[in-house]
């Protein structure tokens, strides 16, 4: 096959598709519907995601470790009697501290590994929140607010004040935006906090945050470590989590089954802890693929029926051109050129359109409520998204295209030009 | 006279319904510059014959050889190439391309051919038009020419390549009469004045017996020459 026989077929074949422009552009628009919704969907879908993940992560770390109380244990009666047959009914937890062992130690050790951007110690308890007669079920967090802000990058959600005016105010407290709205609370106010255990202490709002989710904005605060210490009648040592920022995100589970074995303790990865999170996004995906395969296959069958109807109109000028020299290739080219140029075509109209669409909807004002402070859809402009597209598209009427051609190729000139 | 083609020993089956002897141990030879009618029967084996001479057909036992070159036994690929350069064809019904106008149905042979260049080429078709005598049809689409109109853009479109024979299945068999003279004398002229080899397979007997050689067949069989 030199150049010049397939410049004339790249000839045949345009004119064969300019011809009859009815019949290609309509199968054009079935892969640019197919090539568009798949945009538009993947575009809206991985926008969704990629928000939600977002979100979630800024309220999970990459790793968790803490003490879990209620984790279940060996009964004495095993320590005790390890060969026999043991029955121990509703054993209760025992009586220990939420506290993380050595947490001081534990974080400057895992701080020095190098897959490690950052290492928060905190203390978290339950509270109440009183502002005059109003009372708020809530969650207070002593953090060294340099740390955490490595972890979850806190300055930027800061809607009043400033995350070093924690450091400056002893009894300082940062407030979640939801919150402060329910106390009716503002930068300056005092609130009053009752722990669990009676004890009451008032602290001073100096700013407020916003991370997104109403889980966190409606009830958390973050203070000093000491001032929560303090509020909890606790020693300096006594640190109930820690929280771990790694470089790689996609290792943290691997990270935590080392951590749990070097050094004793609890720790949680991100996806065990959001696994229902993340189902979500597998399903999504799912969903978003086998609709836009769907169209895209349907889109080839009307590339298949239309080349097999050309090839089946065009069996007496298949045959003169192979009884004037054109070889079962040469034709065979002819046919898959049209619909490549079909799938090309179709496809960057398909891209074009998703596009619009995609805009069109990133556009569409959507109220995401309290949960989530959201005021329009997100949606996700990534070029790979496009490339696929493309590819998908192509790879779909090429081979669409192929088996028509192929039969094409094969047709016995003699069979034609003699029975008529 | 140098023959430019020549068989030997050619035996061909049908397989179906059942198996049939077509062409029986045909030995022919076609000299250069020769008008040669092929006549029979319907059922002969004459079109049967043309096929296996054209080399679209390679199910036959013998050997086959074109302008000193053997034929038989060559793959499909390279059978096309051998029709582009040296067979024209011009069959009952014109088979010209309906969407290209006459000028590039008669350029697309040489196109892919690819021995002169695109100006050269388009020159050449319009000499051969002008020959033909429809070189004012020369942009019109082939379909809205008449009968007569488009057999002889296909009689252009087989000499495009000077080949070295043309070979016609029935080239006169759907024109009028007035138009079948016409055919016939172009391919007069042919043979005579530019040397140019013919090979027709006909059922008009008057178009045989003015061509120079008359070769009948009957039952697979040659029985005149």
């Amino acid at each position: 096959m030199n150049g010049q026989s397939l410049k004339l077929c790249i000839e045949i074949a345009r004119v064969h598709l300019f011809s009859k422009p009815k019949q290609t552009i309509i199968a054009m628009l079935g892969v640019t519907f197919g090539i568009g919704m798949f945009i538009a969907l993947v575009s809206l879908m991985t926008g969704l995601n990629n928000f939600t993940e977002e979100i979630t992560m800024t309220s999970s770390p990459d790793i968790h470790i803490y003490n879990d109380v209620t984790e279940s244990r060996k009964s004495i009666l095993e320590e005790e009697n390890a060969n026999g047959i043991n029955l121990v009914y509703h054993q209760k937890p025992k009586n220990e501290t939420p506290k993380v062992r050595n947490a001081r130690e534990l974080v400057r050790l895992i701080a020095q590994d190098e897959q490690v951007t950052g290492a928060s110690p905190s203390v978290s308890s339950q509270v109440f929140y009183n502002y005059g007669p109003v009372q708020l079920n809530g969650t207070i967090l002593g953090v060294d607010i340099m740390d955490e802000d490595k972890l979850f990058d806190i300055r930027s959600r800061m809607k009043v004040g400033e995350i070093e005016d924690l450091l400056s105010n002893h009894n300082g407290i940062l407030m979640g935006k939801g919150l402060a709205k329910k106390l009716n609370a503002i930068k300056g106010d005092r609130v009053v906090i009752t722990t669990p255990q009676g004890n009451t202490i008032t602290l001073k709002i100096v700013g407020l945050f916003q991370m997104g989710i109403g889980a966190v904005d409606n009830v958390r605060s973050y203070a000093n470590i000491a001032t929560v210490q303090t509020i909890l009648q606790k020693d300096q040592s006594y640190i109930t989590d820690v929280n771990i920022k790694l470089n790689d995100r996609s290792r943290a589970k691997k990270y935590a089954v080392d951590l749990k074995s070097k050094f004793n303790i609890n720790a949680e990865d991100w996806e065990t802890a959001n696994a229902t999170f993340l189902t979500g996004v597998i399903i999504r995906n799912i969903i978003t693929y086998a609709v836009s395969f769907t169209l895209l296959i349907v889109a080839g069958f009307g590339i298949y029926n239309i080349l097999n109807m050309t090839i089946y109109n065009k069996m007496k000028d298949i045959a003169i051109l192979k009884a004037m020299g054109f070889s079962g290739s040469d034709v065979k080219n002819i046919f898959m050129i049209q619909s490549l140029v079909i799938g090309l075509v179709g496809s960057v109209a398909g891209l074009m359109i998703g596009y619009g669409l995609s805009f069109l909807i990133s556009k569409a004002p959507f109220d995401g409520g309290d949960i989530i402070s959201l005021d329009h859809f997100p949606v996700n402009f990534d070029p790979r998204y496009y490339v696929i597209g493309v590819v998908f598209g192509v790879a779909t009427t090429a081979i669409a295209g192929y088996m028509p051609s192929r039969k094409a190729a094969k047709i016995d000139p003699i069979e034609i030009l003699r029975g008529q | 006279m140098d023959a430019i083609l020549r068989i030997k020993q050619v035996n061909k089956y049908f397989y179906d319904p059942e198996k049939f002897l077509v062409l029986k141990s045909i030995d022919l030879t076609v000299n250069k510059g020769e008008f040669l009618s092929l006549v029979g029967k319907s059922g002969c084996g004459k079109s049967t014959l043309m096929y296996v001479l054209s080399t679209m057909d390679t199910d036959y036992e013998g050997q086959l050889e074109i302008a000193g070159e053997r034929l038989t036994g060559k793959t499909q690929n390279e059978l096309s190439a051998f029709r582009n350069a040296h067979i024209g064809f011009v069959f009952q019904f014109h088979y010209l391309l309906p969407e290209f106008t006459v000028l590039q149905n008669v350029m697309i042979p040489a196109l892919k051919l690819n021995k002169y260049s695109r100006k050269e080429i388009e020159e050449r078709a319009y000499q051969k038009l002008k020959m033909l005598g429809i070189e004012t049809q020369a942009n019109k689409q082939s379909s809205k020419l008449s009968g007569g109109q488009q057999q002889r853009v296909a009689i252009a479109r087989a000499l495009i390549n000077d080949p070295d024979i043309i070979m016609g299945d029935e080239p006169t068999g759907n024109l009028d009469s007035y138009n079948t003279n016409l055919v016939f004398d172009i391919f007069k002229e042919l043979t005579h004045t530019y040397k140019q080899t013919i090979i027709a397979v006909t059922h008009d007997d008057e178009f045989a017996r003015k061509s120079d050689h008359r070769v009948e067949m009957s039952d697979g069989k040659i029985i005149s020459a």
